[in-house]
């Protein structure tokens, strides 16, 4: 099987980008990408969204991106799992190149939330639920967050402000990344006052929707990692693994057990510990799957991850850092394109091109994205040369 | 707009109806082909007796399009008796505190208004809390 290596990367920087379609702010990553590899030739482009059959009336996206990006006669795809469809299309991209079928392909993330306003945003996002019996009783995702959180609170009794270690660890890094959403920090005083959305999460437990793309040029071309630009990432291991669709239909709705399996998986296929991780972008849509993603990641016990994040140092200059570029909630989520981002950011840090948010000496990185919550995880570790 | 799945899921919805394992006699909501628990074939229908507890629930401010005319509501994964958890809208809260590990019982309520122009009304299961 081929070794692949991340040659290229580009993003857009994440926002309500009225102005913007599909396929303009795909091409903008795009060309990111490419240009950083040396314009190589491509043989596939694998395209991972969300919302554009249902928000843009547009299915088959894959071709219109390549279509416009002027990518004729190659091979297209585009991939959807929910929120983790960016993270499915580097899965995707990851085992063409892997098994040698493919050579050289683009990876894009692209989400367009704002092709549709008002309460029908909350119906098109809803669908990455079990629609007959959990969308069909008025819960949406945001409220399935909320159980969980209510559930959790009441399981363990941390303090309330607690719950709120992550997402102003977020605000915290996301000023210095200039494609991020919102680059200004939070107060613990100002998370403890925010409004409620749904009891008893609040505004600022909950990652903001977004548009934007993201893109990745991937390549078993050894050569062709040589005359890239910048030094290759080698992508060590990929892995997908499902829960049930409704949260109801869980033995045990807080243990996220699919983010455990995930993740073993990843560390045995990359041969490494926790203990050589030097960074995890881990899935922060909202503040309460950070908490149980870690917890089911066995870095904390059950009903401790809230104490692991608030009481350790998850800075970029800390035992383990986390959303180093300000993770989904303060970048911005920008839905089935964020897995895509987390994906560049890790390079980033691999590459050493994270400027005041830096990870010294990183050189081994964990992505995990999800679909729901932990419906589907897919994981991803990455390791600089 | 969605009559056909309605009408398809009618029964699960209005009489919280599911299923019994014929191998390992499990109970199972909502229906599926094959057993969580053993694997076999699932296919025969069990009625089941809407007693249960709250294990978690949250209130809903945003709702989506067909379900505003009830906000806020308190939507809840209750726990049946018999097993299985769903999730459903608590109704018929009046003065009631909703608290984890409240006992309440099935009722039929109007959950949704379809969006079409003859503005549809689908009927389902709420549950409310056990009077006494
Ligand atoms: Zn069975």
């Amino acid at each position: 099987m081929e070794k692949v290596y991340i040659a290229g990367i580009g993003q857009t920087a994440v926002g309500e980008l009225w102005k913007r379609s599909l396929e303009s702010l795909s091409n903008e990553a795009i060309q990111g990408a490419l240009k950083e590899a040396g314009k190589p030739e491509v043989d596939a482009l694998y395209a991972g969204n969300l919302l554009a059959s249902a928000a843009s009336s547009q299915a088959n996206l894959g071709v219109k991106i390549a279509t416009n990006s002027g990518l004729d006669g190659i091979e297209t795809m585009t991939t959807e799992a929910g929120e983790a469809s960016g993270a499915a299309a580097l899965r995707l991209g990851y085992l063409a190149v892997r098994s040698g079928y493919v050579r050289t392909a683009l990876v894009v993330g692209v989400e367009k939330y704002t092709d549709i306003v008002g309460s029908s945003v909350e119906n098109v996002i809803s669908q990455t639920m079990d629609y007959d019996f959990e969308a069909m009783q008025g819960l949406t995702p945001l409220g399935q967050a909320g159980l969980l959180m209510a559930r959790y609170l009441d399981s363990y009794h941390p303090p309330r402000e607690a719950l709120g270690a992550l997402p102003i660890l977020a605000h915290a890094n996301a000023i210095n990344n200039p494609y991020a959403m919102y680059r200004r920090a939070i107060s613990t005083d100002a998370y403890h006052k925010a409004g409620l959305v749904c009891d008893p999460l609040n505004l600022y437990d909950a990652a903001p929707y977004a548009d934007g793309a993201a893109a990745l040029l991937i390549t078993s071309d050894e050569k062709l990692s040589q005359t890239a630009e910048k030094a290759p990432i080698e992508i060590t291991a990929s892995t997908s693994t499902i829960d049930a669709l409704a949260l109801h239909d869980r033995p045990d709705a807080l243990a996220f057990s699919a983010v455990t399996i995930s993740v073993q998986k990843a560390l045995a296929r990359a041969g490494v510990s926790w203990s050589e991780i030097d960074l995890f972008e881990l899935w922060d849509a909202y503040s309460i799957f950070g908490i149980l993603s870690v917890e089911a990641c066995g870095l904390a016990a059950h009903g401790e991850g809230w104490r692991w994040l608030a009481e350790d140092d998850h800075s970029p200059k800390g035992r383990l850092p986390l959303v180093t570029m300000g993770g989904n909630k303060a970048r911005g989520f920008p839905l089935g394109a964020a897995g895509v981002y987390q994906a560049v950011e890790a390079v980033q840090q691999l590459r050493g091109e994270a400027g005041a948010n830096q990870v010294d000496g990183a050189k081994t990185a964990m992505i995990q994205a999800m679909g729901g919550p932990a419906s589907n995880v897919i994981t991803h570790i990455f390791s600089k040369l | 707009m969605e009559i056909p799945r309605h009408w398809r899921l009618q029964k699960q919805r209005y009489g919280l109806v599911g299923e019994i394992c014929p191998h390992c006699s499990a109970k199972i909501f909502p229906a599926r082909d094959v057993c969580p628990e053993c694997g076999g074939e699932a296919k025969e229908p069990f009625r089941f007796s809407g007693k249960g507890s709250i294990y978690s629930y949250t209130v809903m401010n945003n709702a989506p399009v067909g379900f505003e005319r009830g906000l806020p509501y308190t939507i809840a994964l209750v726990k049946l008796d018999e097993g299985p958890t769903v999730t459903a809208q608590l109704t018929d809260l009046g003065a009631n505190k909703v608290e984890i590990g409240m006992p309440v019982q099935m009722v039929t309520r109007r959950i949704k208004e379809d969006g079409d122009e003859r503005g549809m009304l689908i009927y389902g299961y709420k549950f409310r809390p056990v009077m006494g």
